[in-house]
């Protein structure tokens, strides 16, 4: 099933590489600079014309809103109150996934950044 | 054709990304030590190699990432105030960016680094943090495993007995994105899978809560699935469901919980278990040991206000040199051979910036691969195209007003040029055609070739099709260069039917124009049996002309100086008139066609007294020449060539405009079209006598 | 080198949204022929005085040249002849009006401006088809202000007509 995943990280390297691993499993990539950026686009409406994205895939660490504001403020939009939302990061103190778990995200990837490790997890939260 | 690898695209935008980020951390640093920076320059400076250790770990750059990490644990003491933002510690903080700056071009290059350098700015950022070691130890350890599944030994040579597990979602796990669909596809993946679903506890529609959980599932693995894949696949759930996992043979289920949720960092027990870090990932290219020129972004805008500049300049310059030498010194002043260095200089400028707009034409050629397998695939006809000269550089606008005509003439080649496949057998040629598609620099200039090995023009069928459309009479004796360059004629097309792929209405004389527009030539040689070669001659930059300026009709005008053979004053011997509106001018025993050019334009009406006049030799198509008188000449000299702009079409005759050193817009001429729209200039157009 | 190029996945950053429809209009309002004529203020770029420009030939005897508008060339009308009220010799104190429509920037050249109106909208009437007024066809619409009547240019079909493309 190919699906609509909104990639959420100021690093275009990994932007690039999230891109390219989800494109290569078929899926359709819409990228976004940081948080803000984000949900700019979700209130725009998707290039694609869905209502949602299919998945969040997001980094903590970014200008402007980071990602768990993003996750809580996500998790306050009816339209993606359940999407489900991984994200990915360096920061992996469990500190850290207890407040992104706390904000509402649905899993996790520690870089660095692996492409068997993504699909992986993005099929345990979005099949 | 295989596209690069996209890993090897990735890499370099990672080292491009680099570069901004270790221009952003030193920024950042300089502006806290000024004491002008805030909570936001922390945290930007923290980012910055945070990012850095993100990519460099997906490369698999282990050093980087190493120092990286701890260089950014001291910045996170730093952000979360743990340490001071004092003048030893972004002293520190600027060493170690500098080292991370030669780390990462290391990197890059695949050298060698100083490892003592790391070493001790490491050993310092030790120092610095103290006693805050352990936090950034605990940092690294990354560890969710917590499911731990006592197997019975005595199985071990046996296949494992299948598991059983019990999966009882919580509230949370809904709320947070995870569904039990997804968990359960995700296990059955690994093998066949028998899942029950328990609905005992769904109540009454009336009385149903959609935001409560009453499902809970049972499942019995696939043999082979072991206590870690369940791990893996229950990994984001672990605290928001009960799970209980048992080894399908074991008559009494012996539970192994899964623990209830994630401890806090203080609560995990000493030698909890640690997996090992993931290996890198195997499509990580390694490093290799290649050099690559750096490289920096510009805006288009920012190189093209550069390009005007230093085309004001040119301007500058020859203004400049032209007062000095009607100051009278001589030659051989040190002010003259001053002005001399300084015109060289400002060419070697102007050939540097012209560089940095300059692109290869190899994206353009593989966009034309396209056109010719479409092309192929609509005639039915086997085609090959072959390309050399992929790397020649050409300025990005001229390259990117390239595509339209190339398209067509490809089309052409395909379309016209190449024979029908039972044709070629005939005529002892492989069934599949080849177009040649060819680029190089000759003589500060872009020469693109388009060649088919088709059955050549028909010049015969050119001629007849001429007279027919009332372009050539039919006792004109026209040479074969003349009978080629009747293809570029506005509606001239030898195929009856219109085409498909060329059709449209659209000639070569379109595409001659589009040519022209660039300061290009395009001229054909074709061989009957043999094929047709078209080619493209483009100056390798817009922005300025060499040009001789002159007066006409009281108007300040420019004729591009490679048009300009030769210069001579008109006498009243000179000049015979062939039909009252045709004249000729002799210039050294040959008669050439005259023009003149303030009637041309409509400056003037005509003037049968041209004596004292100045003649411009003119270079026009296929060799040809002709004689355009025009009042005065003035100078010559480089001019930036400025567009007329799109308030109003093309005027015939008219290439471009400049702009004077008096502030005037002098229009530039294009000697070819000015010919061919001039009254009493029609065609035969080629030299009246030898 | 490398060329800035913009990600391809960003979506475009949402412009901010037009502002509510103006009841009023303003006009800048300037003689030709003893009647007054007046183009939208919001098109117009600057006023600039008069200098020569140089002529382009072949054009319509409308399209006076070209002149040097601060490094570009810039296509100078003359109104009163585009609109059929006879060629105007120029003067000193003439002006250039610069204006901005559909993408092409083009100077007018006038007499002196007059004046800047305010005409709310709904005092702007259509033009009467006047078929044996050649100017007629170059109107948007007409407007009373005060005892005078102003004659609004559509600037579209004021602008010269672009002869086609060449590819």
């Amino acid at each position: 099933m190919t699906l609509s995943v909104l990639a959420v990280d100021d690093s275009r390297t990994i932007r690039d590489m999230v891109r390219l691993t989800l494109d290569g499993a078929g899926h359709r990539t819409i990228v976004a600079e940081d948080g803000e950026h984000a949900l700019r686009i979700l209130d725009d409406g998707l290039p694609d014309g869905r209502p949602r994205p299919d998945l969040v895939i997001t980094d903590i660490n970014m200008p402007r809103l980071d990602g768990i504001g993003l996750i809580r403020a996500l998790r306050q939009r009816p339209e993606t109150r359940l999407v489900p939302i991984l994200v990915l990061s360096t920061e992996s103190t469990q500190t850290l996934k207890a407040q992104a778990r706390d904000a509402g995200a649905t899993g996790w990837i520690v870089k660095p950044f692996d492409p068997d490790r993504l699909l992986q997890a993005l099929d345990r939260v979005a099949g | 054709m295989a596209g690069p690898d996209p890993m090897d695209a990735i890499r370099k935008t990672f080292f491009l990304e680099c570069e901004d980020l270790l221009e952003a951390l030193l920024e950042g640093l300089d502006a806290l030590s000024a004491g002008t920076g805030d909570t936001d320059t922390v945290h930007s400076v923290f980012r910055a190699v945070h990012s850095i250790k993100g990519g460099a770990g997906a490369f698999g750059l282990d050093r980087l990432v190493t120092f990286a990490h701890r260089f950014e644990s001291g910045l996170d003491a730093l952000r979360t105030g743990r340490i001071e933002a004092d003048a030893g510690a972004l002293q520190l903080f600027l060493r170690a960016a500098d080292l991370l700056g030669d780390l990462v071009r290391a990197s890059r290059d695949g050298l060698p680094t100083d490892a003592g350098a790391e070493d001790s700015v490491l050993a310092d950022l030790d120092g610095l943090l103290g006693t805050l070691q352990e936090e950034r130890e605990e940092d690294l350890d990354f560890a969710p495993a917590l499911l731990a599944i006592p197997l019975d030994d005595d199985d071990a040579d046996d296949a494992p007995a299948p598991l059983r597990l019990s999966f009882r979602p919580h509230e949370e796990l809904y709320l947070s994105g995870n569904d039990p669909r997804h968990i359960l596809a995700a296990l059955s993946r690994l093998g066949p899978t028998e899942v029950t679903c328990h609905t005992e506890a769904l109540p009454d529609l009336a009385a149903l809560n959609p935001e409560s959980s009453y499902l809970h599932w049972t499942v019995r693995c696939a043999p082979g699935v072991t206590a870690a894949d369940i791990e893996g696949a229950f990994e984001f759930v672990a605290g928001l469901c009960d799970l209980e996992v048992t080894a399908d043979a074991d008559p009494v289920p012996a539970a192994v919980s899964v623990p209830a949720d994630l401890p806090p960092p203080d609560k995990i027990p000493p030698g909890a278990s640690t997996p090992a870090p993931p290996p890198a990932p195997s499509s990580a290219p390694a490093p290799v040991a290649t050099t690559q020129t750096p490289t920096v972004r510009v805006d288009l805008d920012r190189v093209d206000r550069l390009v005007n500049l230093v085309g004001e300049l040119v301007i500058n310059q020859a203004m400049l040199s032209q007062s000095v030498r009607q100051g009278g010194l001589p030659p051989n002043s040190p002010v003259m051979a001053g002005l001399d260095e300084f015109l060289q200089l400002t060419r070697d400028i102007q050939d540097s910036v012209m560089m940095i707009r300059a692109q290869p034409i190899k994206p353009l050629f593989q966009r034309l691969g396209r056109i010719v397998r479409e092309a192929a695939s609509r005639t039915g006809k086997a085609v090959r195209l072959e390309t050399s000269g992929e790397g020649t550089e050409i300025d990005k606008t001229v390259l990117d007003k390239l595509t339209d005509p190339l398209t067509h003439m490809i089309r052409n080649a395909v379309d016209h040029g190449l024979e029908s496949a039972e044709v070629r057998r005939a005529a002892g040629k492989p069934d599949e055609g080849t177009v040649h598609l060819a680029a190089h620099h000759r003589s500060g200039r872009v020469i693109i070739d388009v060649s088919d090995d088709g059955g050549g023009l028909d010049r015969a069928r050119i001629r007849a099709r001429a007279i027919e459309r009332g372009l050539l009479s039919e006792d004109a004796d026209s040479t074969p260069s003349d009978l080629d360059a009747l293809l570029f004629q506005p509606g001239f097309s030898t195929v009856d039917t219109v085409s498909d792929l060329s059709g449209r209405g659209v000639g070569m004389d379109v595409v001659k124009r589009a040519i022209q527009t660039l300061g290009g030539r395009i001229a054909i040689t074709t061989e009957p049996g043999k094929g047709t070669t078209f080619s493209i001659s483009l100056p390798l930059t817009l922005a300025i002309l060499d040009g001789m300026v002159f007066e006409a009709g009281g108007e300040t005008m420019v004729m591009p100086l490679g048009a300009v053979l030769e210069t001579q004053t008109v006498t009243g011997a000179d000049l015979d008139a062939l039909t009252p509106e045709s004249r000729v001018l002799r210039v050294r025993g040959r008669m050439l066609p005259l023009l003149d050019l303030g009637e041309v334009l409509a400056h003037h009406p005509r003037r049968d007294d041209l004596a004292g006049c100045v003649a411009l030799i003119v270079q026009a198509e296929g060799g040809s020449r002709y004689a355009l008188t025009v009042d005065r000449i003035a100078d010559q000299r480089q001019v930036v060539i400025k567009g007329l702009g799109d308030s109003y079409g093309p005027i015939p005759g008219i290439a471009a405009a400049t702009i004077l050193g008096d502030g005037q817009v002098a229009l530039i001429l294009d000697p070819i079209e000015l010919r061919e729209h001039a009254p009493g200039a029609r065609r035969p157009l080629a030299e009246t006598m030898p | 080198m490398t060329q800035a190029v913009p990600d391809p996945g960003l979506a475009p950053v949402p412009e901010a949204p037009p502002p509510p429809e103006d009841r009023q209009i303003e006009l800048l309002a300037f003689h030709l022929g003893g009647q007054e004529y007046s183009v939208d203020i919001m098109s117009v770029r600057e006023i600039r005085g008069w200098s020569k420009p140089t002529p382009l030939p072949h054009a319509p005897g409308y399209l006076r040249g070209v002149i040097n508008l601060r490094g570009t060339v810039l296509p100078i009308m003359d109104l009163s002849e585009r609109l059929g009220l006879g060629r105007r010799e120029a003067s000193g104190r003439d002006v250039i009006i610069v204006i901005e429509a559909e993408g092409r920037t083009i100077g007018l050249l006038v007499s002196a401006v007059s004046d800047i109106l305010t005409v709310p909208t709904d005092a702007l009437d259509a033009p009467p088809d006047l078929t044996g007024e050649d100017g007629a066809r170059f109107l948007s619409a007409i407007a009373l202000h005060g005892d005078c009547l102003t004659r609004v240019l559509d600037l579209s079909a004021v602008l010269p007509p672009v002869k086609s493309a060449l590819i």
